[in-house]
């Protein structure tokens, strides 16, 4: 029999449905790699009970011809930061210690109404703020992969979604659920040699999703392919009368309408992407994007967005205001942690909380977000970056007359060595700066696997499209994917 | 713009972070390095720009007026509300006396 772990969606539910294997053959093989593979600290809590019952649920309505859904019979891994009514939920965050949530995110609950089931939840960069997981409270995640020059160091498998990533990555599960807020989905998937789409913002539901920065935050599918994540996506993704800034759109069938015909199709190039330090091979296979998308009959042309250099300094005002006010409802009152030192008034007890419970990177950025909301500073930078925020909109506005879908490298390096960056946030700010300017916009972008560099450690390549056109983003994607012929997988050394 | 020590323990009060005096001076150069390279928007004319507000238009919507409509976001779960709660005592969050 095959090795059920190296199938993925579309493989798992299409032979559940017809019969090849059951749900409960799938659960337990995929429980199985989770259980064996404590050594990447990919999962903060393992549910193989549930997912097996879940599985025997799928396996039942099958028996009575019912139909099995979208995601019949699938197994996936639940990033941490989506409530999961029953099951622990952290953020992993010690201030949200203990936290069990009473209800279901909305994302989650539309997993599980298209017949996906949970294997557990997923570490992750803490409250969603990193971008290579290792500002979680219960421990970095480590990336499957290894450089190919024998050495041991281990590698960061991206973030904030790094658990997802990594896990996808060793075979742990054929999908999970990332959120990505400045490329937690996109750079941890270049990382790790996986795809991984964001949505248009409104796409998916935000209730019940833990909030860093509600104008950017969205959610979105982590998969082996770009196939797998049009079905994940579609799953996920609906009008929620719950989150106000939800988008009352029928959710297209995306699956349905992949192809890798580009005839017609003008990809734009941005100039200001080409920029200093980005890593030669990452230019290189960016090159070769355009190769590919030119066979695959689109139109290459070049595009500028000037203000690609401001993006990343903006989201580094707007993102913090918002995680300052979001962060706010940590208080020791209403969930999680408390600390309340000996004869302590409320506001002690609030500010020892948080200094108890949120990390130093989560401390930081309240702390930012604080400095920039407070009297005298608001105007200058706060409102100044959302002007900018505007310009850098305007920008992608403007090159949508030139063009239909954008190509640039995902991330500016490949995967690091976990504790190289540790002392210098601004550096690890700067492996989203290609990523962050689409968050800014609500644009749909996705990353999916070009190669592997001189070191054997994958890079991604970046797609971004037009509000609400993911079918777009999803298509030039699927050409890369097709023409790349990405099939590496890491060595097995975790068990 | 920069930040001073004073002015970080001024920060860590405001975002309620209870901070050491050493804690406030190690996070005096990580804050400025944050503030000095987001300086650089100061540069960018804005003349006539809006602040951004949405970034995919949408208008709000209303819902119906009816009580517990949606009864996942309506009334009636003071359990599942307090469920969570580090002290919750006759039905309420429990706190420290505010109150001499």
């Amino acid at each position: 029999m095959t090795d059920l772990t190296q199938l993925g969606i579309k493989a798992i539910r299409d032979g559940v449905a017809d019969g090849t294997f059951t749900a409960r053959e799938v659960t337990e093989a995929f429980n199985a790699a989770v259980a064996a593979a404590d050594p990447l600290n990919a999962f903060l809590v393992k549910t193989p009970e549930r997912a097996l019952e879940a599985a025997d649920a799928v396996d039942a309505r099958r028996a009575k011809g019912e139909d099995l859904g979208k995601m019949g019979g699938v197994p996936i891994g639940m990033k941490d930061l989506f409530c999961t009514q029953g099951v622990e939920t952290t953020a992993a965050s010690m201030i949200l210690g203990g936290f069990t949530p009473t209800y279901e995110s909305t994302v989650s609950q539309n997993l599980w109404d298209a017949g996906a089931t949970m294997l557990g939840k997923l570490n992750m960069d803490q409250f969603a703020m990193g971008s290579s997981n290792e500002t979680s409270a219960f421990g970095n995640v480590i990336s499957p992969w290894r450089k190919s020059d024998g050495g041991n160091a281990a590698l960061a498998p991206g973030g904030s979604s790094g658990g997802s990533s990594a896990a996808i990555a060793a075979r742990l599960c054929p999908a999970a659920t990332g959120t990505d807020t400045g490329g937690s989905i996109r750079q941890p998937a270049a990382f790790t040699g996986i795809s991984g789409i964001k949505p248009t913002y409104g796409r998916c539901s935000r209730w019940g999703t833990i909030a860093f920065a509600s104008s950017l935050d969205q959610a979105g599918p982590m998969a082996r392919d770009v196939t797998d994540c049009a079905i994940m996506l579609g799953a996920m993704a609906g009008f929620d009368p719950k989150d106000a800034t939800s988008l009352d759109l029928a959710v297209p069938d995306w699956e349905a309408a992949l192809s890798d015909d580009l005839k017609g199709k003008r990809v734009g190039i941005p100039r200001e992407y080409r920029m200093e330090g980005t890593d030669p091979q990452i230019l290189e296979s960016w090159e070769q994007g355009k190769a590919w998308l030119k066979d695959a009959g689109a139109e290459i042309v070049d595009i500028s967005l000037p203000h690609t250099k401001y993006a990343l300094p903006a989201y580094y005002i707007i993102a913090p205001a918002e995680a300052s006010s979001n962060l706010a409802r940590y208080d020791g009152v209403r969930y999680g942690l408390r600390e309340l030192p000996e004869g302590a008034g409320l506001q002690d007890m609030y500010a020892a909380t948080r200094a108890e419970g949120f990390g130093d990177e989560v401390k930081r950025r309240v702390m930012i977000g604080t400095y920039v909301l407070s009297a005298g500073f608001y105007d200058a930078y706060y409102t100044q970056a959302q002007k900018v925020r505007t310009l850098v909109a305007r920008d992608f506005e403007q090159a949508w007359d030139k063009c239909d879908v954008i190509l640039a490298p995902t991330c500016p390096t490949a995967s690091f060595a976990l504790g190289s960056l540790d002392d210098d946030p601004l550096t690890m700010y700067l492996n989203d700066v290609f990523a962050v300017p689409a968050s800014l916009a609500g644009l749909p972008a996705m990353s999916v696997p070009c190669g592997l560099n001189g070191d054997g450690l994958p890079l991604g390549l970046q797609l971004v499209g037009k509000p609400f056109d993911e079918q777009g983003v999803l298509n030039a994607g699927l050409a890369i994917e097709k023409r790349a012929g990405f099939t590496a997988q890491p060595e097995k050394w975790w068990s | 713009m920069s930040v001073d020590t004073k002015q970080v323990a001024k920060i860590a009060s405001l975002a309620r972070i209870a901070m050491s005096d050493a804690e406030c001076e190690k996070m005096v150069p990580e804050l400025n390095n944050i503030l000095d390279w987001v300086e650089q928007l100061g540069e960018v004319d804005v003349t006539g720009v809006e602040p951004m507000t949405a970034v995919i238009p949408n208008t709000l919507r209303m819902r119906d007026d009816v009580v517990n409509a949606d009864p996942k976001t309506g009334g009636d779960r003071r359990e599942d509300v307090l469920a969570n709660a580090p002290v919750a005592e006759h039905g309420f969050f429990g706190v420290p006396k505010v109150i001499e």
